[in-house]
Order: structure tokens, then sequence, then C-alpha cells
């Protein structure tokens, strides 16, 4: 904490969106986590970086409601928190583009985007017969999209089984950006996508961010984090090993760190 | 000119290879993707080619008392196999629903003739047995977190146990029972065609169970649990509340299945309707919803148990044994099986 400070001091005067303190984790004799902390401030876009193994998704999950930590606090905006399920973190305006994508393949992309929130239609055919308006959330499906500049999906109604991987990833982002009111989390968006569709979702990053959103980017790449992170959270064996800037830093310092050759 | 020549034979025939890979793309792949996007569109075909087959070779097949007398006998397992389409589109499986629904139609039957209780209440109270074996099927999925093919395995025996000792084994009469249990059987006149209430009722519950399937969310939710349960999970779907609520809804509609039941045979038998366990599901299969889950529709459900009613029908009118007829339905479950997983291997 004192390193964040030290380093950042512009930022800390701000209150904290997100605000995590000493999360443990563990998976029977497995330490998961080893009280982390983690600092989220409006408007900034801080990435997770960490070997295999880390806790790099342990913490993500338990900061979005997919794991229950065994002790430790969260704050949403100053408020304390506890998140049981996914929900939970949806409500206080969390929303997660996860590793596995989370999408149904069965399910056309306006469904997929509106899962879980489906629309209704107004009056009596919503309330009493709660009969879904499938053209509003095509045309709010799509609309969301074109916002995004996601321009390679044209047809919300095709089933997600059918896209290409990072088409698959825009309608997960895009899910993520419609919905996210406070912070955005991205588990590692780039790792399964071509050079091309990698700087689409590294350019989303940016707009979201724009638009005063914070992300939290996990990520392996290292040009990538570098590129669009403002500070970087360092996770090393279940701790936070140091939190850095690509100011401060360079990418093999970051390496160093995170393999445990260096310390901040 | 050589190099003309080793340059342009080439060129041409790759031109052609592609061209031919390219329509084989369109022909197939087209009837493939169109399969994959409306799964109800093959028993749709196979219906449409058995009945005219079956017209041909038989002229009574195609009269309207031949086909009203095929929808009555398709009235119970069409029924049952609405149970069992909700249950396997969340990749799971209910081998108990013949038994659950013998159960409640048993409850149903003795309160009324044995306990001279009236109709309405045995009704009621035979209903909310058909919905008990549901909620203990749902409650053993997802508290317990075992598989339903081993839940429902189990429940298979104790139903059928239950019914045994809570009827001794005997068969109640339709003649003794209180008219409102036999009304599902009674039939009615559309013009010169005779309708069997029963029927009536299950193109109701087909329509209803069609639009909460189709137009709610959570229908959608159905499918989502059954596509992908973890990708539900954290899109914020509660998994166990969608699974109960599917076995509830199984256990609602195997209820009133009872009561088709008594309507149709005009009696409640301990033994009689085992056979619905397996013939709900392959009425599932045939008509093109996936054991895997997530995929498939009411729709064809309705049509693979009217499927297997025209081949049993159309065979026995054909003058072949019966025998044959189970040899056809288990040809045609195969043969759904191998469409569907070609099927799924479509991509667009």
């Amino acid at each position: 904490m004192t390193m964040t400070e030290s380093i950042t001091p512009e930022v800390t005067t701000r209150e904290p969106i997100l605000r995590a303190r000493n999360l443990v984790k563990t998976f029977g004799r497995v330490v998961g986590l080893d009280g982390v902390s983690l600092d989220l401030y409006p408007g900034e876009v801080l990435a997770v970086i960490g070997d295999n193994g880390a806790g790099k998704s342990t913490l993500i999950k338990c900061l979005t409601g997919a794991e229950v930590p065994d002790s430790g606090e969260l704050y949403v905006s100053g408020e304390q928190v506890s998140f049981k399920r996914p929900q939970d973190a949806r409500a206080h305006g969390i929303e997660t583009v996860y590793q596995n994508l989370a999408v149904s393949p069965a399910l056309d992309v306006a469904s997929n985007l509106f899962l879980g929130r489906e629309l209704r239609k107004p009056g009596l055919l919503g309330s009493v017969l709660r009969m879904l308006d499938s053209k509003g959330m095509r045309k709010q499906a799509r609309d969301e999209l074109t916002r995004l500049g996601i321009s390679t999906l044209q047809d919300v109604t095709v089933p997600v089984e059918n896209l290409s991987g990072g088409q698959r990833q825009a309608v997960a982002v895009a899910r993520a950006a419609a919905f996210g009111s406070k912070v955005v989390v991205l588990d590692e968006p780039t790792a399964a996508l071509g050079v091309r569709e990698s700087n689409q979702v590294l350019q989303l990053v940016r707009d979201l961010r724009e638009r005063g959103l914070p992300v939290i980017l996990i990520s392996h790449n290292m040009p990538h984090v570098f590129d669009v992170a403002d500070r970087i959270h360092i996770q090393r064996l279940g701790k936070c090993a140091a939190t850095i800037t690509p100011q401060s830093h360079s990418m093999t310092d970051a390496v160093a760190i995170m393999t445990g050759a260096a310390t901040a | 000119m050589t190099q003309q020549k080793i340059a342009s034979p080439p060129s041409s025939k790759k031109g052609d290879l592609a061209e031919e890979f390219l329509d084989r793309q369109t022909t197939l792949g087209k009837v493939r993707q169109a399969l994959h996007r409306y799964p109800a569109l093959s028993p749709a075909l196979v219906l449409l080619v058995s009945v005219i087959v079956f017209g041909l070779l038989n002229e009574r097949f195609l009269r309207v008392e031949n086909l009203s007398l095929i929808t009555q006998q398709v009235s119970v397992v069409g029924t049952i196999a609405i149970a069992q389409t909700l249950v396997i589109l969340t990749a799971g499986i209910d081998l108990s629903v013949g038994a659950g629904m013998i159960l409640a139609s048993m409850v149903m039957a003795q309160l009324a003739v044995d306990n001279g209780i009236s109709g309405v209440i045995a009704l009621f109270v035979g209903l909310l047995t058909g919905l008990a074996t549901g909620a203990i099927n749902g409650f053993l999925v997802t508290k317990f977190k075992l598989p339903p093919f081993i839940v429902t395995l189990g429940t298979l025996n104790v139903f059928v146990a239950l019914t045994l000792l809570y009827s001794n084994g005997a068969t109640v009469r339709g003649s003794d029972m209180p008219d409102l249990l036999t009304w599902t059987g009674h039939t009615f006149p559309i013009g010169s065609v005779r309708i069997s209430t029963g029927v009536i009722v299950m193109i109701l519950l087909y329509l209803v169970i069609a639009y909460i399937l189709g137009k709610t969310a959570w229908g959608r939710h159905v499918y989502a649990v059954g596509d992908d349960k973890e990708a539900a999970r954290l899109a914020g779907i509660p998994v166990n509340k969608v699974l109960m609520s599917v076995y509830l809804a199984a256990g609602s509609v195997l209820a009133i299945c009872a009561w088709l039941q008594i309507g149709r045979t005009n009696s409640a038998s301990p033994n009689a309707g085992l056979d619905l366990n397996l013939d709900s599901i392959t009425a599932v299969v045939i008509g093109g919803t996936s054991l895997f889950g997530g995929r498939g529709s009411v729709w064809g459900t309705l049509l693979g148990a009217l499927i297997v009613g025209v081949f049993r029908n159309g065979l026995s009118l054909a003058g072949l044994d019966v025998l044959y007829q189970t040899l056809a339905v288990g040809i045609l479950i195969i043969v759904a099986v191998s469409v569907d997983q070609w099927i799924r291997k479509a991509k667009s």
C-alpha cells in the first residue's frame, strides 16, 4: 500500500471506486490469495500481471463474485460489500469478461448480450404474460455493437457458436461495456485473438477509459499491458509483489518482479 | 509457349476444384445449416414422408377416423414427452416420468373410488402427487448435486414400488370413477371427425410450454443452463433455481398426463405405462432435441411422438407384427441421433 502511494501520489487523493483489503482464499491446502489488497481509481486502466498460479484469476474471481474469499474486505465507492454470487457484483456495477468467455454457444448474439437481464415487452404482455421484447433487445444489441465500433458483427440473430474467437470476445466485451456502470474487468481478453482483433480489443479498453469507466485488465501480454495500462499490479505467489506504472518501470523490470528476480 | 502450357492447365483446374468445393458447401452445407437453425425441420420432413408412404401402402391409413385414432394414441406419450423435453433441454434426463405419472393416476383413481372422495379433490391431490414427484427429482439434482440419470433411476424404482404398495396391484375401472376423472377420454365431433378432449388438453399444453420456452426469459435460461452451465452461472443466471423449476414444471405436466392416461385407457392400472419412461425419451430424441442439452423444441417432440404413432399405426395396418414396429422405432432412434450429431458439426 505504501508502495502505491509513493509511486502515484496524485491518484491516491481520490476515493477508489473498488478497494480490496487483505483478501485470502485457500483451496484445500493450496493458498490462492495470501492477503492481497488492491485499489482501482476512477478513469484508470489497472493491469494485473503475474506468472501462472500467482493468483491473478483467483483475485479477479473474488472481486467479481465468482469465488467467495475466506477473509478480507471489499469496498465499492467506499461502501463495504460482500459478493456471494456473480449477480451481487453485477448489482454493484461490476461487469466481467471471463477468460472462458462465458457466452452460451447455442444462443444468438442479442440473447447473449441480455442473458440474465432480458427485457420484457411493455404493458400486460410483459407484466402478465412475461413476454420478451426480442425486437427491442436486438435493436439495442445492434446499437451497442455499433457504439463500440464493432462493425464485423452485423447480424445479431446469429448463434454465437458460428462466430470467430474475436467476434465472440467482442460480444462478451460489449455485454460488459453495455451494463458495467462502475467497473469493467477483462480476464485475458486478447489471449485467443489475432493481431488485428487484439488491437480492436485494446482500443475498446481505451474507449471505456475515455468514458470514465475504470478497467481491470488481466493479461500475459506485456506489450499490451504497457500499451494501455495506467498502473500495473504484479501478483507473485498469491501476494501483490508490487504496483508499478509503465513510466516508472520497464517491461524487463516487470518480468523480473513477476519472477522474483527483483523487487520494486 | 512452354511456360503458357505449363501455367494454364493447373490454374484452370484449380478454379474448377475451388468451384466444386464451394458448390458442395452451398448444397449440403446449406441443408445442414437450415437443420441446425430449425431443429424441428428434419422430424417434420420425416413425418411428411412417412405419412405419404403409409398412405400409398394402405388407403385406410389416410382416412380421418384413422388419423383421429393416431392423435388419441399419441396423446399420452405426447404429453409426457413435454416433461421429458424440459428436462433434456437442461442436459438432464428423466427416467421416472412414466412411473411418477402412474403413481399420480392411481392416487386420483383410488381416492375417488376406494375413499369416496369427490372427483375434484381426488384430481387435485393426484395433480399435487405428480408435482411432488418432480419436486423430489429436482431437490435431489440441485441439492445433492447428483446426476439426473442416477436420481431418476432411483426414483423410478421408488415410484413403481409406491404405486404397487398403494394400490395393492389392483386396477381401478373407469366406470367406477367420477365423470371428471374420465372426462379426458370423452370425444366430441368436429365435422365428421371425433376429437377426444385429451388431445385438446395435449395441444393446449404444447402451446403453453412452447410460449414459455420461446418467449420468456425463463425459457432462455433453460436453454442457457443446458447449453453451458458454467457460462450461465457467470452470466448471472441462478442455475439451481432454473433446474428446480424445470423439474417442478415437468412434475406438473406429468400430473396432467396422469389425468389423460385415465381418460385414454378408461382405467387406472399400476402396471400400465412403464414403457412411457423410455417412449418419452424416444419422442424427444426423434424430435431433434439434443441429449447434450440446450438445443431443441417442444414442437420437435410433438413431431417425434407423431412419427412413432404413425409408424406403429401404419405398420400394423400393413399387417406387420408388433415386433416390426419396435424394430422400426429402434432404427428411427439411431438415425435421429446420427442426424443430430451431423447437424451439430455445422458451422456457418
